[in-house]
């Protein structure tokens, strides 16, 4: 059964059309990995999933809830799309850590302000707010920064920043996460730690779609491997079948720009 | 008139001139904040008169705006500036009203309304610089949180806002407190004005070079706090 379920989506900026019906599913826990070259609109479809864009057409739905529906959109209130986009997590490239917060508040901060909209909040705030950083406390030990709880995001390397946001996204407990390009702003050696982090949530089943450019990182990791060109998936697979074995001429002629860089 | 009394009398003039100063700031940056936001609207009907406005004020010299405030609502009343409507405004400030008890405080009523809106405009190009740099991204990651727009701009934007513009803030805020002395252009008795009645009545010039002190105090102990608010801000980097 089908956890997430992505179909039809199209998305145009003016007049140049972005992405033409993109289909995919993915089941809970998998880990899908989403490659293609610059400009095909993978930073775009993963924007539409996460209410950063409005697709023009198409749905998705999680556990068969239908969180986006390009037909009636419009008629959704704030608090709707809020609550809906909620199912997801989103880590950026260039993590946008709030700068002015150090590495618990920022990831105590968006559970603090939703903790303050529960009806019990005036009676327990105190206890509310410890479970909440007791709970980001683990988060930042899981992606081993416990050291650094009071640092602020520039007394961090990259590396540490893009775990921190990890660590914050996770603290909202998102259905599925999305990860675009996580290691394209990081210097090569320290790609390797993220990577680390990322192979330790798909351990623990932890649903999650990877944007990356890193061939070997989505092999190791991935259930399913999309490769898109052009704003359309242009074949997808197991990680074998897409990089051992692709059948797309594109996809291979990508592929062999990749080996031969 | 010895050296006492005269401090005094310039005292008197000085409160008038940080009244003057302390109002504008307080009521300028809440309407230039408005002004920033109007100045950044989708809506055209509102974004382009507010920045063809802004572009008025800022391109006339205060002094005119002064006047254009001050005579301007007469004009339009009965054609005839000989009665000022601004002149028959009691306010019954109970403030030092100076030696001399001139039925001022009804003009320092157009003296603020001038200073108000002329400083809201330079704020506001201030106040949107600021906003406008701060990266989409910051405002992304806000919203992929779940949080709702006003917690974004409160608790995320606003004091990397704050950070990025205390410097250009301070500038003007600095600018603002010697600006004040153009209130004398319509005769409000603030220190400028009461060193230049003690020329003309006592001819007594020194007076004049004097209130540069009152000044000079006033912009030190400005230039302390404000460097204090950048360093208290100095422990990020945005
Ligand atoms: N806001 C926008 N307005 C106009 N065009 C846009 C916008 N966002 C993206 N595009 C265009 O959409 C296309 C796809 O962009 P997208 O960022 O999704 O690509 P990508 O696959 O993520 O590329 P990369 O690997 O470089 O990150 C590009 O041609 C880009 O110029
Ligand atoms: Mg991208």
């Amino acid at each position: 059964m089908a956890y997430l379920e992505v179909k039809n989506i199209y998305k145009r900026f003016g007049k140049t059309e972005v992405l033409k019906g993109i289909d995919f599913s993915m089941k809970k826990g998998q880990v899908v990995s989403i490659i293609g070259s610059s400009g095909s609109g993978k930073t775009t479809l993963l924007r539409c999933l996460n209410f950063l864009e409005i697709a023009d057409a198409g749905t998705f739905s999680v556990n068969d809830k239908v969180l986006f529906d390009a037909e009636n959109q419009k008629v959704l209130t704030d608090a709707q799309v809020r609550e809906n986009r909620l199912h997801f997590g989103l880590v950026f490239q260039n993590f946008n850590l709030f700068p002015q917060y150090n590495v618990l508040e920022n990831v105590c901060l968006a559970p603090k302000l939703q903790a303050k909209e529960r009806p019990d909040y005036k009676a327990n705030a105190k206890k509310i707010n410890a479970e909440i950083e007791a709970k980001a406390h683990k988060l930042i030990d899981d992606v081993g920064l416990s050291a650094k709880c009071e640092a602020y995001p520039c007394e961090l390397s990259g590396g540490q920043q893009q775990r921190v946001a990890i660590a914050r996204a996770l603290a909202l407990d998102p259905e599925i996460l999305f990860f675009d390009e996580p290691t394209s702003a990081l210097d090569p050696e320290l790609t390797g730690e993220i990577l680390k982090v990322i192979k330790e949530l798909a351990q623990r089943d932890m649903t999650m779609v990877i944007v990356t450019h890193e061939m070997q990182f989505a092999a190791e990791v991935s259930d399913q491997v999309i490769f898109m060109d052009g704003g359309v998936i242009v074949e997808q697979g197991t990680p074998d079948e897409v990089f051992v074995h692709p059948k797309n001429e594109r996809t291979k002629a990508f592929l062999s720009r990749y080996n031969n860089a | 008139m010895d050296f006492l009394t005269i401090t005094q009398d310039l005292l008197q003039g000085f409160g008038i001139t940080c009244l003057l100063f302390i109002m504008t700031l307080i009521l300028a940056i809440p309407l230039g904040l408005l002004f920033a936001f109007c100045s950044m609207s989708k809506i055209s009907v509102i974004k382009i008169p507010t920045k063809i406005f802004i572009w008025i004020i800022r391109g006339i010299p205060l002094m005119l705006f002064i006047f254009v405030i001050y005579y301007l609502p007469s004009l339009l009343a009965d054609g005839n500036a000989s009665l000022n409507i601004f002149n028959t405004i009691d306010l019954k400030m109970t403030i030092a009203a100076g030696s001399n008890e001139l039925l001022w405080q009804g003009r320092f009523l157009a003296v603020l309304i001038a200073f108000v809106i002329n400083y809201a405009c330079y704020f506001s190009e201030i106040f949107r610089g600021g906003i406008e740099s701060v990266s989409q991204g910051q405002y992304e990651a806000g919203y992929v949180l779940g949080m709702t727009k006003s917690q974004v701009f409160f608790k995320v934007v606003l004091k990397q806002v704050i950070k990025r513009i205390v410097p250009a803030l301070s500038n003007e805020i600095i600018t603002l407190v010697k600006d004040t002395a153009l209130a004398n252009a319509i005769a409000i008795p603030e220190i400028i004005k009461c060193a230049k009645d003690m020329a003309s009545s006592q001819a007594l010039i020194w007076p004049l070079f004097y209130t540069a002190a009152f000044y000079l105090l006033f912009v030190g102990i400005l230039t302390v706090v404000l460097n204090r608010v950048e360093k208290k801000l100095s422990y990020f980097k945005a």
